[in-house]
């Protein structure tokens, strides 16, 4: 099983965005490098939610602001690690929306359950595959600050 | 001109972040990509050779889809271009409100 490193102030970002956005789903960018185990994060980057028709049950990220958002990570000598966005009282595994709409293979896509406006259970998925054909979500355990939080399955 | 590879893209691509080609146009920008690069091709374009339509490409802020010459617009080499994926999901859960059912994208209708 792959390992999502995440400093806490990272963890409880993401958190607090799914609760400031709540009942819509939030989303967001993670910026990071890779580590032999996983994705080592060192920043995330808020997004807008462009799908403000269903903005309760969907989540969609500017291309555009992808742009910005990577032209950010290489100044920063990081990229593009993954992904976050809520599941308001829903559970934090992979929907099949999700999986089809899932395109960066190798890219983390961490979900984290917003129950009634507070943040619950967040867990992350690797992409894994090497084709649209063939990919795949595994889950992924999310050591934060040396600390194991848990994995989807746990 | 520069081509921004995303980090999906970057194995597929000798693991380079940047790539520099000459190119009068998107088109042979990315014809010079993939030449170089083979295996960029089957993630970038259908078995029937059209941009795959969740792979976005950028020339420097516009969506090179929305060009009025699209792949045929002229670059030159201080232009860039982002082959970006697109992000998107979420639970489709209707959650007792209403389920708006949207149309499948279809693929792109440049490229054939």
């Amino acid at each position: 099983m792959s390992i999502l490193r995440l400093p806490r102030f990272i963890y409880d970002e993401i958190r607090a965005h799914g609760e400031e956005t709540y009942p819509q789903e939030c989303c967001g960018a993670l910026l990071g490098h890779p580590a032999a185990e996983g994705w080592r994060i060192v920043a995330s980057v808020r997004s807008g939610n462009t799908r403000t028709d269903s903005a309760h049950n969907r989540y969609q990220i500017a291309p555009v602001e992808l742009v910005h958002i990577q032209r950010t990570a290489r100044r920063q000598g990081a990229e593009i690690a993954g992904f976050y966005h809520s599941h308001p009282d829903h559970p934090p595994q992979w929907s099949p929306t999700d999986f089809a709409e899932a395109h960066w293979l190798g890219c983390s896509y961490v979900i984290t359950e917003v129950a009634q406006g507070k943040a619950g259970r967040t867990n992350s998925f690797l992409l894994a595959g090497t084709t649209e054909e063939d990919k795949h979500f595994e889950d992924e355990a999310i050591v934060m600050d040396d600390e194991r939080i848990g994995a989807p399955s746990a | 001109m520069n081509i921004l590879i995303s980090t999906p893209l970057r194995p597929f691509a000798g693991g380079q972040h940047v790539l520099q080609v000459e190119a009068g146009t998107v088109g042979e920008a990315i014809r010079a990509l993939t030449g170089a690069h083979p295996e960029l091709r089957k993630h970038l374009f259908t078995p029937e050779g059209k941009l795959r339509a969740f792979v976005n490409l950028y020339l420097n802020e516009d969506d090179v889809r929305y060009l009025p010459d699209r792949e045929n617009t002229r670059v030159s080499a201080a232009d860039s271009l982002s082959i970006i994926p697109s992000i998107a999901g979420g639970t489709g859960h209707p959650g007792g409100r209403a389920l708006i059912i949207l149309q499948p994208a279809g693929e792109a209708e440049i490229w054939n």
